[in-house]
């Protein structure tokens, strides 16, 4: 069954319509629907569309007046530095903010990710019957809280329970010659490091339930043929689980990882908004596109301010668009195998 | 392997109860049934009082948002992964994906150049901004979901002589959805959770209820957010209570439409 | 099946312990909300009530008015604004939704004339007033100092400082706490041997447009740091060192988490978070403790205000009890109105604000306007027209 429905999905992507369709009979309501739904389609791509023009739009002016790939050769952002006459050197360099962005994404995700996976493996086969809704409901709901409150509790009760240990990682492997540099101190509290936790349990809920949607829409059938063949517990996981849910895993991971590089309140209330230049520990200051964006739009008064953050926009589009490319690349090698 | 499992479930939910329980120690004191029917106190300073206009105006504006978005959502996840073939499917998956990492204060920018630059400020401009920010949520939730519709159970439709949209409404939509609800469930709450497009978009209006979608009101994500920034800890722990508040909300709301969707499931498959 | 059960039975054992473990964490990390540090004694010019000035030469009542207004700007005059909001719904039944989203996004929305009124910490410039659909009227509205604030728990006084050394002290140039130069200043204390935490705002604020000003007028070491007098003052600055807090709340957190942390704040906020903060010197010469009458000192003694009231009041005073890290907030407003309603509503609001609103404003530690320039602004709403004639009487 399992190769079978592997295969099925593989024939999705492969032949968009099952066999039986081709050729069929076309009723009026049929069509009404179909074009309806094909409607729908087309105004989420509107939509998408629109916004990406807008961005680029907005950004034009400044892109035409410092270069376009002035940004991403500069990793000093000095808003107070511009003029509306100077071109160079461009005062709004952006490669520490994509720094910043990769950095505590990569964190997050790292942390979330195997979490959030097994955490839904457990509220959906591991977990005893009574305690399912109840932690699937904690997990949901969790979604919901605003990203001022991480904020707050990233800075008052995260960073104060981390100090401790962040400060003897600093002292003692920190201190070792090059492979200290990245866990060096000193720790003021805002940190890459802290951006990235406080981004893992923003998204860990999110990534979590629709793992467990995923995990739970395995057929019982796989499930218990894999067991009275004699599986163990994470042998039937492994076998009957797992596989079909390998492009769902990888889907909740992307949504968590969009939510994780848009975030904007939460991160820059931790992370400390360095913006002239990278620094090199992970317990330093950063900042990430989002977080500049949200730190400066409505007080962005200086020649060229303004558009600026609409190429920061831009460019983090880019970013989102290679990292979901990658993210199909992996799909499509692990359906095919 | 049990263990590994159960240590990753421990961190996680722990982590999760820890902002929990964080949250409603500082909110607890405040939360009480006036802090739901009364609006805030002029002065920061000043204890008591409540969000009463925010939460009527999240509700008013989450719920036109949703009310946007769920249907296209919907019916673009439904045209991939049932209906669409080639170019077409890839673009809208693929635009679809990047759209869901795009920084909310951007759509919010989006929005008020689009709209409210013409139409002024305006809970309407607001749910237009929270549309556009649950549309790529609620239709990639969707599309996982509808894909996990095992494909025997299409064609096993067909076969007996359903349309395709009869196989869709009927079958595949009931199937899938649980994981449908819970995906829409995701976007209504990221929705009531967002303060930058709404700053943009809406402006607040911080003392007073406005019911009009038409004119400027009070959300309760900026009202918790004005609240929790300012430096009086009265309003902060009004910003706290409104937390717990905006997550109880959100708690019934999953909770109606899980009662509402098992219904429809049982009626149907 | 054996699985099944240790796993079911670790579960139980498991479950309890979260919650535990949470509310264990919370109550270690909750009470790091301020520097728990009580504020330094009040010198004697700050001690006392604060006497509400009573003005009453405002102008008279508009009738027809429309029941409410909607404004934007800086978060500088939120809590205050606030509070002119509700009491003035209460005595005047209109309601002023004010909401506050920086002072470049309330210059903004004039510009795009989406709002009926603006505010700003910074007042609108020619070229401002040029993307404007028309001229505009501008006013203060009410005074406020911006203190230096520290995170020494053994120092409860206020320690002394001067611009110059606050100067080196943002551009890196000083980096320990018993520096000699701030010993000098407090020769008295005993400063520990800390390192200094600069924290400053991240985002763009009006309170870093005061407090630059102030730096750029008075250490010669900042604007070189800086780079030129064009560079080391604004609402958004290159800072050489420092951690980066988002808003005032940013600041304050940063401030009270690190020992050895100072940063730069407006009076109600360290007040309310409990911070202590320094004396600063003015250009008489004297280190004065900022607070409401020292503020309100500031403005004392300026006599050549432009008619338009635009003018920068950071460290201009020569009044030996002025605090110079004084700045003013002002209130934006078409002056050509074209909606009658709405225009008698502006004026009614802003002239309860420039009169009985002066009144309520150290409650909540602003400082009212001084007399000389509370007249010229009540002045000022004698400028806005509806069609052509006056709207005020």
């Amino acid at each position: 069954m399992s190769p079978a429905s592997a295969g099925g999905i593989a024939a999705i992507e492969r032949h968009p319509l099952p066999i039986a369709l081709r050729g069929e009979r076309r009723r009026l309501g049929d069509s009404v629907f179909g074009a309806a739904v094909a409607l729908t389609g087309g105004v989420v791509l509107l939509v998408l569309a629109a916004m990406v023009v807008f961005l680029v739009l907005q950004g034009l002016p400044a892109m035409r007046h410092y270069g376009f790939f002035s940004s991403i050769t500069s990793q000093r952002w000095a808003p107070s530095e511009a003029s509306a006459t100077l071109s160079t050197p461009n005062p709004y360099g952006i490669v520490q903010f994509i720094y910043g962005t990769v950095l505590t994404s990569l964190i997050g995700m790292v942390i979330a990710v195997p979490l959030a996976v097994g955490a839904a493996l457990v509220i959906t086969d591991v977990a005893p019957r009574r305690l399912r809704r109840p932690l699937s409901s904690l997990v949901d709901l969790l979604a919901a809280v605003p990203s001022v409150v991480y904020g707050f509790w990233g800075l008052f009760a995260l960073i104060p329970a981390i100090r401790p240990v962040v400060d003897f990682i600093t002292s003692t492997l920190g201190t070792v010659p090059v492979i200290g540099v990245p866990f060096g101190g000193p720790f003021f509290g805002v940190s890459y490091f802290t951006a990235g936790l406080v981004l893992a349990i923003m998204i860990l809920p999110i990534i979590a339930a629709v793992c467990r949607e995923v995990f739970r829409s395995t057929p019982r059938n796989e499930k218990e043929a894999a067991v009275a063949l004699g599986a163990t517990r994470w042998e039937m996981i492994r076998i009957a689980v797992l596989p079909r849910a390998r492009s769902g895993i990888v889907g909740a991971s992307l949504i968590g990882l969009g939510r994780a590089v848009g975030e904007t309140i939460a991160v820059t209330m931790v992370i400390g908004n360095a913006v002239l230049h990278i620094n090199p520990s992970i317990f330093d200051q950063g900042a990430t596109m989002s977080s500049v964006i949200a730190n400066e739009f409505t007080e962005a008064t200086e020649p060229f301010h303004l558009e600026s953050l609409f190429v920061v926009g831009f460019w983090l589009l880019i970013v989102a668009l290679v990292v979901n490319m990658l993210a199909r690349v992996v799909v499509r090698r692990g359906v095919s195998l | 392997m049990t263990a590994l499992l159960l240590v990753a479930v421990a961190l996680a939910l722990g982590a999760l109860a820890w902002v929990l329980v964080y949250v409603g120690i500082r909110g607890f004191s405040v939360i009480s049934p006036s802090f739901l029917t009364h609006n805030p106190p002029g002065n920061p300073a000043a204890p008591g009082g409540g969000f009463f206009n925010g939460i009527a105006g999240s509700l008013i504006v989450v719920g036109i948002a949703t009310g946007i978005a769920v249907p296209l959502g919907v019916g673009a996840a439904i045209y991939v992964v049932e209906y669409g073939r080639g170019r077409l499917r890839g673009a809208i998956r693929f635009f679809n994906d990047v759209l869901i990492g795009i920084p909310t204060i951007v759509t919010g920018a989006f929005v008020y150049a689009v709209w409210v630059t013409r139409f002024g400020f305006s809970g309407f401009a607001g749910s237009i901004a929270l549309a556009v920010v649950m549309l790529p949520l609620v239709a990639r939730t969707t599309e996982e979901m509808l894909r996990l519709v095992p494909t025997e159970l299409r064609e096993g439709s067909l076969a007996l002589g359903a349309t395709r949209s009869q196989t869709v409404l009927r079958i595949c939509l009931p199937t899938a959805l649980p994981g449908i609800i819970t995906g829409g469930m995701l976007a209504v709450a990221r929705a009531m959770g967002e303060t930058a497009p709404l700053l943009l978009t809406v402006l607040g209006n911080d003392l007073f209820t406005q019911l009009n979608p038409l004119h400027r009101m009070e959300t309760l994500s900026l009202q918790i957010f004005s609240n929790a920034v300012t430096g009086y800890e009265q309003a902060q722990a009004r910003g706290w209570a409104g937390a717990l508040t905006l997550i109880a909300i959100v708690l019934i709301l999953t909770a109606v439409a899980r009662f509402f969707g098992r219904r429809v499931q049982v009626e149907n498959v | 099946m054996g699985d099944r059960s240790t796993g079911r039975s670790w579960f139980s054992v498991m479950l309890p312990a979260i919650p535990v473990l949470a509310v264990g964490l919370s109550a270690c990390g909750s009470g790091a909300g301020s520097s728990g540090v009580p504020s330094a004694t009040p010198s004697p010019l700050c001690a006392g009530v604060n006497t509400p000035p009573g003005h009453t030469n405002g102008v008279a009542s508009v009738s027809g008015g429309a029941s409410s207004l909607s404004g934007a700007g800086g978060t500088f005059v939120a809590p205050m604004m606030s509070i002119w909001s509700a009491a003035y719904n209460t005595s005047d039944h209109v309601q002023v939704a004010y909401q506050s989203v920086g002072s470049g996004a309330g210059i903004a929305q004039v510009q795009a004339a989406t709002v009926d009124f603006g505010e700003s910490d910074a007042f609108m410039t020619d070229s401002d007033i040029a993307k404007a659909k028309g001229p505009v009227v501008q006013t203060p509205l009410v005074q406020a100092p911006v203190v230096v604030a520290y995170n020494l728990p053994e120092i409860t006084s206020g320690l002394h400082f001067d611009g110059e050394t606050v100067g080196k002290i943002f551009a890196g140039q000083i980096t320990t706490w018993n520096d000699p130069a701030i010993k000098k200043l407090n020769p008295n204390v005993n400063v520990p041997n800390l390192p200094i935490a600069v924290v400053h705002r991240s985002d763009g604020s009006g309170t870093t447009f005061i407090f630059s000003d102030f730096l750029t007028k008075e250490s010669p070491t900042w604007v070189s740091a800086l780079g030129g007098k064009d560079k080391s003052v604004g609402k958004t600055i290159a800072w050489p060192v420092g951690i980066g807090g988002k808003g005032n709340e940013g600041v304050s957190a940063a401030v009270g988490q690190n020992s050895g942390g100072i940063g730069y704040l407006e009076l109600s906020y360290a007040v309310a978070q409990n911070l202590t903060y320094a004396d600063v010197k003015n250009k008489a010469g004297s280190f004065i403790q900022p607070c409401v009458k020292t503020a309100a000192n500031a403005t004392a003694g300026i006599t050549d205000y432009p008619p338009d009231l635009r003018i920068d009041v950071v460290d201009v005073s020569t009044d030996a009890d002025a605090y110079p890290i004084t700045g003013l907030t002002w209130a934006l407003v078409y002056q050509k109105q074209t909606d009658a309603a709405k225009a008698a509503a502006l004026v009614n609001f802003f002239n309860y604000v420039l009169t009985k609103g002066q009144d309520v404003a150290a409650t909540a530690d602003y400082t009212p306007l001084g007399a000389d320039l509370q007249k010229l602004c009540v002045g000022q709403l004698r400028k806005i027209t509806l069609n052509g004639t006056p709207v005020a009487a």
